[in-house]
Parts: structure tokens; C-alpha cells; sequence
């Protein structure tokens, strides 16, 4: 059955990467299980929940239900990649907010922001809203998450490192 | 970079081996790191020659922030460098990890800082101790002249100054001390202090390693078709076609279903779509709520086992001056942690390791000890982050540690056994459906003179392992606890349990029994207080007299919600105060309704905690409280129809999301009281309290969660 498996190139956090899998494997299993990047989360599989976002050439999506064949030449970048140090603006600020309780849905809210920061240098609240609202957090930490990324936007503006 | 990368297991999980250095419990890393020795005088602390200072937790993280909280109890005693402070999970191997009521390790009930409050400050102090005989004799000095500060002992006459990381070797020849002195509250340095929590930075960079990220080698991946229907039975399977997929290794059958074995999750998914099922579904195959409602309504109008009797309420009501009755519907909720179940078991001929998100460690190692066929402690549990807990990580029958040791003694290969969210929403262990009967009486001033509560739902406890200690005559205490300890003045009080039995699974859901006593309690108190003409808080306050604890956070609350002043048009506010796990809460919720539908716009929170910890995560718990009380007022259900549970995943089993997000406030009364929960004690009064705004906004009564459009039309 091996013929089921297609040989595919793309690029993660400015690394190449090929790999030999079924076509239609989600890529977040392929970032998780292959890669072994799991900063990517599972959440609910049917883009719902926003655990699994990563960008795409720069716009933020679900990998849990986008195949992997639809990536090819593409460039991916997961929380892993965001920055090598956590100095990311959005990093710093949501250190500084202590925004994360279990942390699990982290990843995908981090990667939605700055999907929106990249597009949007001051978001409003309405802007956070629509940008932020496909991710789920079950605890609570909208509030939080809503102050960082304000935070962020401000630290971007006066020239903190991307 | 470009060309080739291989993508074997091995190479490419960089996780893998980090795993088991984070989780290396603090005993065994003493003893294995014989190359740099270590000051190690109980299982919880270990301090280095580098200065670092690795302090054990023995509760599980699940984002109420026992990994910053506990540390900081250990840190204030020891007078360490908080800068310096490192966690490591500990593992389920050393009794000293245990619960210190409970005789287990575990985490729930709210209970980690209040239990722990007293034997992580004396594990501190008996190491600072030890730390300070140890300068002592090293100066040649006098213990009294010698203080501990910020990492290091200073001989106060001369300055002289011994680091804790110079003092590993002698500090180890010490003898700990029988007795400890702990500080006086207003010594505290650290304590009562808003703290950056430990975990947040690897939190943000995706190296947090929660159970799902767990890879080790070899390791194969499993998920299991359950049965459809509660209670319901394997009759027979057919797994040629799901055999011949790539990728899919086995299928076989094990106690809860049938195990497809492959080399992925996708392999592993596509293999048990693949699957031919035949299930003997029994009376489970029957259920429908809306049966089940019907039948507990009958069952409230009829005596149950008393919880508590005050007075002659029955003589009472009859009495009264104005006679009042309601009843309320709470559904099924399923606890939805955005990390679905998953367990991985790497068990050998005279081992089982176990790496895996749980609440219960030790009873669920007695259980994968006794499925393997192995002793207790030739099984180790390595507890990982969890993505959320709620309660559905302390089942109570180790569940999911429990299939996955099945899978591995079939399998003999490591495995990580995973749930997909839609088995996560249909797998039961739910909190239960509730059917709440109220009766009460008002004398002529208006004044309650009777309340009779008849409680229906299934018990968490009975038919568990903890029936025994946790059920006493009839009552299980988590189905009454909020309603039986009313704290309203009350003259005549009379609440009464009935208990069915139902094949469907329950579990410990946030907040437990008090998740809806106090929507039932409040929203009646509520009614009552209009019955009587009379404004809510100040209806509330004239019954709180013996209750000062409550009396103050509902004044808090109020006065920071400007209860009182005017509102846009169109909004409403309603007000609850509850108690659950020591701590008192009040919540005033500021709401609108629209098209059918619910805003919340703003909550005041006030808390009353005892001394606090950690002021920010007391915070965070009550915003988090709020959200996940929201959720389920407004979303929150699970329903049966032919024994099948009709939701499947966040589409049609909602939870908030950031453009519903109400501005939350949160004050917390300063007290010297002993520390008290905070994990759920902010769930309890979000339900009623915007039940009771819609009811000020609109003028319909909500008698039943969620709010829907449907329980919003005016009767």
C-alpha cells in the first residue's frame, strides 16, 4: 500500500523539510508525529478550536485540516519558529501578563496574533475579536490574551525585536 | 538549509529523551547526578553547587498554577533566591508525594495550597535550618548570629556570607531538625506577593510537553472504538479491512472496546473508521434526557433521603403568608479540556512506565499494576502538563490509564493511546443532569420563614471506590454540598436526595456538586426576594447575619459593581454569592439579551480566600472560573437521544470565545485566615448571577441552563 504515500517538499521555520506520506495526512500530524514540532496542538480535528494554528506564508490557519499535499513549496512557520529565544513581542508580553493557565491552546492563540500584528500594527478591540475569536481557550484566558496583545502592539512600536 | 531531512522517530522528536530529564523526580536526581553533588533533604527540595534550586511539585499543573503557588511556600521558608527556583513534576514513586489527607497523591477539590500550606513551609523551614547549622559550623559561630537570606547564610557580626550552593557538601551532614518555627504572616517576603508564574515562559514558545507530545521509541499509536451507548457490550468485530491499511498494525479487542494499533494518529483514525462493530447496547441503548427529566420531576415530588432538617419546614410553608415553588433543569456537561485524553505506557517484563496528564497518580498506578500484573511500585507514572483537568484527569475509575495499560499488555510495545475530541465529548464520565425541586415560604414582612429543596440527580460516588468513605447514610455530599449548608437564616430548612441509577458515567466536573446548587439556591433566593419586594443584595445581606464571610464578599462585590446606580437601557444586573472549598465568592453580572441571546458584558468578582499565595493566580482562577460558569450557562449541554450522545465536538458543544468575553474584575478581601481553594470556587455564582441579570433585563425567570433561545421566551 505504499503507493498511497507521495514524497512531499515544503518549508518549516525556514528549514526544508521532504517527506514520504499519505497525501491527505493533515499537516499538523506531520509537524507533530514527523517533525516532531508539538508546540502545534490537537484540539478538536475540524477547525473549531484554533489549537493547531500555524501560519502559512504569513496568514494563520488550522493545520489540522489542511492535507499536507496542499503545502508543497510553502513556507511554514509553527510556534517553534516564531523566535529562537521567546523574544517575540507577543512572547514578551504574554510573559509579562502571565496569560497562559494550562497553556495547551497557547500556541495557536500566539500564532493568530501575530498573524494579526503582521497586518494590523494597532488592533482595536474589534480587530482581537475577529482575529481571535476561532480560538478556543477552556480557561479563560480571553481577558489576558486581549491585554498582551495590546501589550505586544506596543512594544512592536517602539521597535522591539521580531 | 535544503535538501533531505530524515524524518525517523528517533531523529526527529526532540522531545523524547527531554521528557524524562524534566521529570526525573528530585530524589533519583540526587542520587544519579553523583558527579555533582547535591544538598537533597527530602523528596521535594534539591540544591546544587551551581546555585540552582530544584523544587518537586507534587501536584499536577492544569493551569490553577500549583507550579508557581507550592514553590513559593517551599521558597519562603527555605530563603532561596526565587530567581534561581527550577520545578520538576514529581513522579508517583515516594509516599512523600501523597496528599496529605487524602493518602493518596493527587489533585482536586481545590485543595493543593490549603493542604500543603502547613508541610511545604516546614519542608522549607527544615532545610534553611540545616542550611544554617551547616554555616554555622563552618564560621565556627553561633547558630543565633547566622540568617538566611536570598540564597545564602550571613554571620550578621562580621558579614561574613556562605551561599547555599558553597554550603551542599556540609548542609548534607546535618541532621534535620525535629522542630521548625514558621514565620509570622507579616514576615512573609514572598507569600501574598503577585508572582510571575514558573511556567508561563515555556508556555509561549510551544516547549511546554503536555501527555499528547510524549514520543518514545519504538512507540506505536492506538485509539479505541468504544461502545455507542452507556453500559453497552462488544458483540463482535470485524477488523480485516482496517488490517490491510498503511500504517494500521493490529486490532484487537480490549475491556472497554476494540484497540486499532498503528504507526500514526491519521493511520490509526482511517483504521478505526474502518472497523465493523456489532454492540449488545442493553437499557443504555433507551436513554433520552428528555425522558430522563420527566422521570426525575416525578421522582422530586416524592420523599427523599433527608440531608438536612431544621425546625418543620412542611408545617411552615403550609403556614406562610406567601407560598413559592420552582423548579430548575441543569443537562449532562462534559468537561472538554482543549488536551484530549491520551496515555503512554511503555510497559517491559518487571516495569510499566506511564506518561500521561492525570489528577490521580496513585490510584491510577494500583490500577495499571493490576492489569499488567505488576506491583505498585514497579509502575511510575511521569505526570505531564495537563491541558486542562476540571475534574476528567481524577477519574475515578482510571479510565484512560486503565484502557491504555490494557493496550500495552496486549500490545508489548510502547503505545500512546489517544482520544479524538469526539470521543472526548461522548466518553460520559459527565457532571450530572439535575432536576432541583424548591419550596418556600414568606411571613407576612416578607420575611423567609421556610425552604424545602428536593435534589434529584445520579451520585459521583456511589458504586465508586470512594463510595465508602465519601457516602455516608444515603447522602453523597457532592450532591447536596451548597444546598444542605445553606447560609441564609433561615428558620425551617428541609433538603432532601434522590439518588437514580443510570448506566451513564458521572465524574467530578468543576466545581462539583456546587455547580448547580448554586444556580438552583440563588436563583430561588432571587425569586423570593422579588416575591417580597425587595432589592436582591439587600435581601441577601438581612439573611447573612451569621454568615460574615459571605456578608463581606457580597458587600465587595456589590459596591464595586455600583449595585444600585442606573444602567444603559436594556441591561440588567443580578448578583449570587456562594461558598465552595472554604472560599467565598460573589459575582454581579451585567447582561443584555438580543435575538435570542445572551451578552455578558461585565463581572465583579469579589473572593474571600484566606491569605493568598499568589494574588495574580487567585485572579486568573477567578476569570477562569467565570469563562468556564459562562460556558455552561450559556452553551452547556449534553443530551442523549436513543442512548447516543448528540454532541460531538466544539460546533455543537460550545464554549466562549474571545468576542463573548465579558470584562472581568476580580477583588480579593484581605484576611488572615488559614488559605482556602481557588480553582473553583469561581464557577458556582456566574450561573446564577446572570440568570438573575436576565431576569432583570427582560422579566423572564430562567429555570433551566443553558440559556438558550428557547428558555429565554417569555412564558
Amino acid at each position: 500500500m505504499a503507493g498511497n504515500l507521495v514524497t512531499i517538499n515544503f518549508s518549516v521555520n525556514r528549514r526544508n523539510y521532504t517527506v514520504d506520506v499519505a497525501a491527505d495526512t493533515p499537516l499538523l500530524w506531520v509537524l507533530r508525529e514527523r517533525l516532531g514540532l508539538t508546540g502545534t496542538k490537537y484540539g478538536c480535528g475540524i477547525a473549531q478550536c484554533g489549537a493547531c494554528t500555524v501560519l502559512v506564508d504569513g496568514a494563520a490557519i488550522r493545520s489540522c485540516v489542511t492535507p499536507v499535499s496542499s503545502v508543497v513549496g510553502k513556507e511554514i512557520t509553527t510556534i517553534e519558529g516564531l523566535s529562537a529565544d521567546r523574544s517575540h513581542p507577543l512572547q514578551k508580553a504574554w510573559i509579562d501578563e502571565d496569560v497562559p493557565q494550562c497553556g495547551y491552546c497557547q500556541s495557536g492563540q500566539i500564532m493568530a496574533a501575530a498573524a494579526l500584528l503582521a497586518r494590523k500594527k494597532e488592533p482595536s478591540d474589534a480587530d482581537i475579536d475577529a482575529a481571535m475569536s476561532g480560538i478556543l481557550c477552556r480557561c479563560g484566558t480571553y481577558q489576558r490574551i486581549r491585554r498582551a496583545i495590546h501589550r505586544a502592539a506596543a512594544i512592536s512600536g517602539k521597535g522591539g525585536t521580531t | 538549509m535544503s535538501g533531505k531531512t530524515k524524518t525517523t522517530k528517533t531523529e526527529s522528536v526532540p522531545g523524547g529523551f527531554l521528557v524524562l530529564g524534566f521529570h526525573v523526580p528530585v530524589r533519583r536526581a540526587s542520587a544519579a547526578a553523583a558527579s555533582s553533588p547535591a544538598f537533597a533533604p527530602n523528596a521535594f527540595i534539591r540544591i546544587g553547587q551551581d546555585e540552582t534550586v530544584t523544587l518537586a511539585v507534587n501536584k499536577s499543573e492544569m493551569g490553577q498554577g500549583v507550579f508557581t503557588a507550592l514553590p513559593m511556600l517551599i521558597c519562603e521558608e527555605l530563603e532561596a533566591d526565587w530567581g534561581k527556583v527550577q520545578v520538576a513534576s514529581a513522579s508517583s514513586m515516594a509516599k512523600d508525594y501523597r496528599h496529605t489527607s487524602w493518602g493518596v497523591q493527587g489533585t482536586g477539590g481545590s485543595s493543593s495550597v490549603a493542604s500543603e500550606w502547613d508541610r511545604l513551609r516546614r519542608v522549607g523551614a527544615a532545610a534553611r535550618e540545616m542550611l544554617v547549622s551547616a554555616a554555622a559550623a563552618t564560621f565556627a559561630a553561633d547558630r543565633s548570629e547566622c540568617r538566611a537570606e536570598n540564597g545564602a547564610v550571613i554571620h550578621v557580626p562580621t558579614g561574613r556570607r556562605l551561599t547555599y550552593g558553597q554550603l551542599v557538601e556540609k548542609a548534607s551532614e546535618m541532621e534535620p531538625p525535629k522542630n521548625v518555627a514558621l514565620k509570622q504572616p507579616k514576615d512573609f517576603k514572598l507569600i501574598g506577593k503577585p508572582t510571575h508564574r514558573l511556567d508561563t515562559p515555556e508556555k509561549t514558545d510551544g516547549s511546554a510537553l503536555f501527555g499528547l507530545d510524549v514520543s518514545i521509541p519504538g512507540m506505536l499509536t492506538a485509539l479505541i472504538a468504544r461502545s455507542p451507548v452507556f453500559g453497552g457490550k462488544l458483540k463482535s468485530f470485524n477488523a480485516q479491512k482496517a488490517k490491510t491499511l498503511p500504517g494500521v498494525v493490529d486490532a484487537f479487542e480490549i475491556p472497554s472496546g476494540v484497540a486499532v494499533i498503528a504507526d500514526s494518529f491519521w493511520s490509526a483514525r482511517k483504521g478505526r473508521d474502518a472497523l465493523e462493530l456489532t454492540w449488545d447496547e442493553g437499557e443504555g441503548g433507551k436513554l433520552s434526557t428528555d425522558a430522563l427529566r420527566e422521570q426525575y420531576a416525578q421522582l422530586a415530588r416524592t420523599p427523599g433521603t433527608v440531608a438536612r432538617q431544621d425546625g418543620n419546614a412542611a408545617e411552615a410553608f403550609a403556614k406562610a403568608a406567601k407560598q413559592l415553588s420552582a423548579e430548575y433543569d441543569v443537562p449532562y456537561l462534559a468537561h472538554a479540556p482543549m488536551e484530549p485524553l491520551n496515555c503512554v505506557v511503555d510497559l517491559r517484563d518487571e516495569s510499566c512506565e506511564i506518561w500521561t496528564g492525570t489528577q490521580a497518580q496513585t490510584m491510577d498506578q494500583r490500577r495499571a499494576a493490576a492489569i499488567t500484573g505488576l506491583k505498585p511500585d514497579q509502575v511510575k507514572i511521569n505526570t505531564m502538563y495537563l491541558g486542562g483537568g476540571f475534574g476528567r484527569r481524577g477519574s475515578k475509575t482510571s479510565d484512560f490509564v486503565s484502557e491504555a495499560a490494557h493496550v500495552a499488555r496486549a500490545l508489548r510495545k510502547p503505545v500512546k493511546v489517544m482520544w479524538t475530541r469526539e470521543d472526548d465529548i461522548r466518553g460520559g464520565y459527565y457532571r450530572p443532569l439535575w432536576h432541583d425541586r424548591i419550596e418556600a415560604g414568606l411571613d407576612a414582612s416578607g420575611h423567609p420563614v421556610a425552604w424545602r429543596h428536593t435534589i434529584v440527580g445520579q451520585s459521583i460516588l456511589v458504586g465508586s471506590r470512594y463510595e465508602a468513605s465519601m457516602v455516608e447514610g444515603g447522602i453523597d455530599e457532592t450532591s447536596v454540598e451548597g444546598a444542605a449548608d445553606l447560609p441564609y437564616s433561615i428558620p425551617n430548612i428541609q433538603v432532601e436526595l434522590h439518588t437514580p441509577s443510570l448506566p451513564v458515567t458521572t465524574l467530578w466536573w468543576r466545581s462539583v456538586g456546587h455547580s448547580h446548587t448554586a444556580f438552583v439556591v440563588e436563583s430561588f433566593l432571587d425569586e423570593l426576594a422579588h416575591a417580597a419586594g425587595r432589592d436582591p443584595f439587600e435581601f441577601r445581606r438581612a439573611l447573612l447575619g451569621s454568615a460574615p464571610r459571605h456578608l463581606k464578599v457580597l458587600e465587595l462585590a456589590a459596591e464595586k459593581a455600583g449595585w444600585g446606580e442606573a444602567l444603559p437601557a436594556g441591561r440588567g444586573r443580578g448578583i449570587a454569592v456562594h461558598k465552595s472549598f472554604d472560599s467565598y465568592v460573589a459575582q454581579v453580572a451585567e447582561v443584555s439579551v438580543a435575538d435570542g441571546k445572551v451578552k455578558v458584558h461585565r463581572v465583579v468578582c469579589a473572593v474571600d480566600c484566606g491569605m493568598t499565595v499568589n494574588p495574580d493566580t487567585v485572579a486568573a482562577q477567578m476569570e477562569s472560573g467565570i469563562v468556564f460558569g459562562l460556558s455552561a450557562a450559556l452553551y452547556g449541554a449534553i443530551t442523549l437521544k436513543d442512548g447516543r450522545v448528540e454532541q460531538s465536538n466544539f460546533k455543537n458543544y460550545p464554549i466562549l470565545r474571545m468576542g463573548e468575553m465579558p470584562e472581568v474584575q476580580v477583588h480579593i478581601v484581605p484576611s488572615r485566615e488559614e488559605p482556602s481553594g481557588i480553582g473553583e470556587p469561581g464557577v458556582p455564582p456566574i450561573a446564577p448571577a446572570v440568570a438573575n441579570a436576565v431576569f432583570m433585563a427582560t422579566g423572564v425567570r430562567i429555570r433551566r441552563l443553558p440559556i438558550n433561545a428557547e428558555v429565554l421566551k417569555k412564558p
